[in-house]
């Protein structure tokens, strides 16, 4: 059986936690873009964005949107065809921003390479930092997080499975032993 | 899906998807880096047996923005001139190391020849067979209906309840023979006029409705799309219609014609167009005319259908 690691609570705690990580970091929400990285990325990101327009109220409108990366993955031969995700950059582009990327796992790195690869085609930011509601170590590449919603040190036989109430029935970051299948969706719910 | 041969074996759950990667790949191409890695080291053969213009550079630009190789391949002033079989010009292509062919024909049929005989183990994608098929040139126009309708809500929908109306030389088209399946496909009517010289033997079969009157379709469909074909005057072997003028008074889409067409109709034409015959010039360059975007939407849907295709497991 799948064991639960963070609740509902606990995640709306850690985003909350993060955004004012960022604004700290940032020096406040000036020159912000929040980008999330789909599928489940693009809500955390959407998520961070409304906590942060709350705090500040002088926020950008325009703070958050999606950015794709699938056309930038290394191992798109190996693999079956995967559709792309829209990419939606708010109004103001993204030269000369903080942009912070947000990813439900940070894993091997690899999405988060193809993702710093895919912004580089888009414009130049200022900075880019990246928020990770988990991370459960095993990195294949020098890539870190600045922001992380909980450390989850894990062996490369289990599965993380977040489920978020945008797209799923239930709203928890959840641990699975190997050989186990609960009712994980072969996209980019489980990693 | 392996190949595109045609949009008659396209299931609609296909024809979406291929639609709504296109949507992606137009936000690319209006980046100011119109590029992606996708299919970097791969290498794209296209082999063109027929004259081409936009249809050729429209493909070499798709591949081109995913990052593949190109290589052009046309009939003239090649081994085919000297004799050289399809089968020995495929081969050939393969011992090159092609990841993926796109082929225009004058046969109906020669993609599906090159994708079933396995000559070559690559994804074909047909660029216009004879009068069979031409798929990319069909999702292009569906695209371009759905933008124009639906703007940045496109994706995911169909075209239910829209109604076509393609205009002209129905026998010679394998763009009407493709529009008509895949707009079915996708929920739209498709209407066809043309004098019944032009309309093929069988016709009858398709699910179209058939008039030979231009002015009496349009008064009654009221329709939101009218497709004006080219006269193929390379493929009038024989006395279709008496003269031009009098085609162009009878089914040509002239301005009065215009004038009468709902304001929001759109008026497509595939190119290139014969001003003057088909179309007059005040429908060819008025704001309902959809002509440039369907050039621009073609280089989308082709980078759809090349990455569709040629990434993935080979």
């Amino acid at each position: 059986m799948a064991r639960t690691v963070l609740s509902q609570a606990d995640i709306a705690r850690a985003l909350t936690r993060i955004s004012h990580e960022i604004l700290e970091s940032n020096r406040g929400a000036g020159g912000l873009v929040i980008l999330g990285v789909p599928t489940r990325g693009v809500f955390l990101a959407r998520r961070i964005a409304e906590i942060i327009q709350r705090i500040e109220p002088d926020a950008p409108a325009s703070l958050v949107g999606a950015l794709d990366a699938t056309m930038y993955r290394d191992d798109l031969a190996r693999n079956v065809t995967r559709t792309p995700q829209p990419t939606q950059i708010p109004a103001g582009g993204v030269d000369g921003k903080t942009v912070v990327l947000v990813d439900d796992v940070l894993y091997s790195g690899r999405t988060i390479r193809a993702a710093l690869d895919a912004l580089s085609d888009i414009g130049r930011p200022k900075v880019v930092r990246l928020a990770v509601l988990v991370d459960r170590g095993h990195r294949e590449l020098p890539i870190r997080a600045d922001f992380v919603g909980k450390n989850l040190p894990t062996s490369t036989d289990e599965r993380i499975n977040v489920r978020l109430s945008e797209v799923d029935d239930v709203e928890e970051v959840s641990i699975e032993g190997p050989g186990e299948t609960g009712s994980a969706e072969p996209d980019g719910g489980t990693r | 899906m392996r190949h595109l041969l045609s949009t008659k074996q396209l299931s609609r759950d296909e024809a979406l998807q291929i639609l709504d990667v296109a949507e992606d790949m137009a936000t690319v191409n209006e980046r100011e880096v119109k590029k992606l890695p996708a299919l970097r080291g791969k290498t794209v053969v296209n082999l063109f047996f027929e004259d081409s213009t936009r249809t050729r550079i429209s493909f070499e630009a798709a591949a081109k923005r995913l990052s593949a190789d190109v290589i052009n391949f046309s009939a003239k002033g090649s081994s085919v001139s000297k004799g050289e079989s399809l089968k020995d010009t495929a081969q050939t292509l393969a011992a090159m190391g092609a990841d993926g062919v796109v082929i225009r024909h004058h046969a109906s049929g020669a993609p599906q020849v090159l994708a079933e005989s396995g000559w070559i183990d690559a994804p074909i994608v047909n660029a216009g067979d004879g009068t069979h098929e031409h798929p990319t040139q069909a999702l292009l126009d569906a695209f371009t209906i759905r933008r124009r309708l639906f703007g940045d809500t496109s994706r995911g929908r169909n075209l239910k309840g829209v109604s076509v109306v393609i205009v002209g030389d129905i026998l010679h088209s394998r763009v009407a023979r493709s529009n008509l399946w895949l707009l079915e496909t996708l929920g739209a009517h498709v209407s066809f006029v043309a004098p019944a010289t032009l309309i093929p033997f069988g016709a009858s079969t398709w699910p179209a409705t058939i008039s030979y009157d231009l002015d009496t379709t349009l008064r009654e469909t009221q329709p939101d799309v009218v497709m004006m074909l080219r006269i193929q005057s390379e493929r009038m072997n024989a006395a279709f219609f008496p003269n031009a003028r009098e085609y162009a008074r009878i089914w040509g889409l002239d301005d009065a014609r215009l004038a009468t067409l709902r304001p929001d109709t759109m008026v497509m034409h595939p190119g290139p167009m014969n001003r003057g015959l088909e179309i007059s010039a005040g429908a060819a360059d008025s704001a309902r005319s959809t002509v440039l975007e369907q050039v621009a939407n073609g280089v989308s849907i082709r980078m759809a259908v090349l990455y569709l295709l040629m990434s993935g497991q080979s």
